[in-house]
């Protein structure tokens, strides 16, 4: 194409190019053409795009899997699901998307969280997001082996976030692992040693009677299979940690979820 | 005719470079040039929207009216950069979070409208095409340049591959934890503009007033 004599001539359009009727007529064209062109791209790439989303939800899953230590050997993707759980009802919402859903942001949002009453928010958290989500593992026979559940409370400065892993039965405790603290250097930061987090793997978190059990601190026998030894030094975040454990495994927490889980509703 | 279209692409490199002469697209030279593989990504999402949006404006330019003309020319943009983005979500997944909403942002950066408007409007589709390439080449060699320094001095590593050891790593290097914030950007091309305008003086601008310091008595 000739470019020189060409652009002397569009400086200048024909009359009938301006004409409201062609405005319309060209923005139609431009329009569907662009639409047609994004469609396709946007067709053809999905596939690709919600692979890699799934890879990398994945990989995160794993991490957290392998870092519980909950599991002995490797964990492949497809045996983690994640769901999102109604913590009043315990019972599974599908309307919510576990990838999506923020338990941090429902925390702080009126709609999606509740107030809780000094008396009962023992963990200090002053309000609870209505969700949850929660992990299970399949083991080869596709059932549920451990169920991974998300906790978090106030220690002594800081807000503790961890995971906590239970058996099948909804009783045994297989690992506890905090992923975020900022307690005291150590001291409170000692409940992410790997030493402390050896101590909760095989207590049991419920009675025979499904009433909260297990204990920080306390008297009792050194290996009593519901209590587990606090840390010197750090008693604010030990009980810090027992209470967020206990509030968690209780009413207004999982406890109805968990109920459900053993009953086998679910 | 080879040697003009030669000068349409090397022209925006130096001489005619769209961020230290024109001064536009600042915002994401700062923003994604912490490291040189974001540099590189962008440079090459710009070049590839400037050069196929140049390309397509300048192929119906003649039957674009004037009066929805800019209209026309961002849906064009608009579409080429959401291509772009799918095309990065899809094949370069890790970098693209990373450059996060940068790749959008596209649309936004004065170089792309400015080149549509200011060339493809009025010259030749390969022109065009080869006026976008020049500019986004000389987009990312800012960037590039840029993307460098922030990265060699704010983490000791160029493309993420370590080359000065951080003391911290038993190395003799202290990193620099400004060039890692947007200020430092800003000081650099301001630096590589001084440079240039020194060794190009036609690129030095007449002052439009004079600075000056004291009281104004000649003032109405």
């Amino acid at each position: 194409m000739n470019s020189t004599s060409n652009s002397t001539l569009n400086n200048r359009p024909k009359p009938d190019v301006e004409s409201p009727l062609r405005a319309l007529l060209t923005a139609l064209i431009v329009a569907l053409v662009c639409a047609l062109l994004v469609s396709i791209a946007a067709v053809s790439l999905r596939p690709r795009y919600q692979a890699n989303l799934d890879a990398e939800r994945m990989s995160r899953l794993t991490a957290i899997v392998q870092a519980l230590k909950a599991v002995r050997g490797e964990v492949t993707a497809s045996a983690i699901e994640s769901r999102v759980v109604h913590l009043d009802s315990g019972g599974y919402t599908d309307y919510l998307d576990p990838d999506i859903f923020d338990a941090r942001k429902a925390t702080t949002d009126p709609d999606q969280s509740i107030a809780l009453a000094p008396e009962s928010d023992i963990a200090g958290i002053k309000r609870r997001a209505n969700h949850a989500v929660v992990y299970l593992i399949h083991d080869s026979d596709d059932q549920p082996s451990v169920v991974i559940l998300p906790v978090w409370g106030v220690g002594y400065q800081s807000a503790l976030y961890g995971y906590l892993a239970l058996a099948a039965d909804a009783r045994e405790i297989l690992a506890l692992k905090f992923y975020e603290q900022g307690e005291t250097p150590g001291l409170g930061s000692r409940i992410q040693d790997p030493a402390w987090e050896a101590l909760w793997p095989g207590k049991q978190a419920y009675n025979r009677d499904g009433e909260v059990e297990i204990e920080i601190g306390g008297s009792g026998h050194q290996n009593d299979i519901s209590r587990i030894d606090g840390i010197t030094g750090a008693t604010r975040t030990s009980h810090g940690v027992d209470t967020l454990i206990r509030f968690w495994l209780g009413e207004l927490g999982f406890g109805p979820y968990l109920t459900r889980l053993r009953r086998g509703e679910l | 005719m080879a040697g003009r279209r030669w000068q349409t692409l090397t022209n925006p490199l130096i001489s005619d470079n769209p961020v230290t002469l024109q001064i536009l697209g600042i915002c994401s030279a700062l923003a994604v040039t912490t490291s040189l593989d974001t540099a590189l990504v962008m440079t090459i999402a710009v070049t590839s929207v400037l050069a196929f949006s140049g390309l397509a404006i300048s192929l119906i330019r003649a039957h674009v009216p004037r009066s929805i003309r800019i209209i026309v020319q961002i849906t064009i943009i608009a579409s080429l950069v959401i291509i772009v983005d799918l095309i990065l979500k899809a094949y370069f997944f890790e970098i693209g979070k990373r450059l996060s909403v940068f790749v959008g942002l596209i649309v936004t950066n004065c170089i792309v409208l400015g080149r549509a408007e200011g060339f493809a409007m009025r010259n030749g589709p390969v022109d065009s095409m080869l006026d976008g390439i020049g500019n986004g080449l000389g987009y990312g060699l800012v960037l590039m340049i840029v993307g460098s320094l922030r990265e060699l001095l704010g983490h000791g590593s160029l493309f993420g591959k370590q080359i000065l050891l951080p003391v911290s790593q038993g190395g003799g290097f202290e990193p620099l934890h400004l060039m890692l914030l947007p200020p430092s950007a800003f000081f650099i091309i301001a630096c590589i503009i001084w440079f240039i305008r020194r060794k190009r003086p036609e690129q030095q601008e007449q002052a439009e007033f004079r600075v000056r310091i004291g009281q104004s008595e000649d003032s109405p």
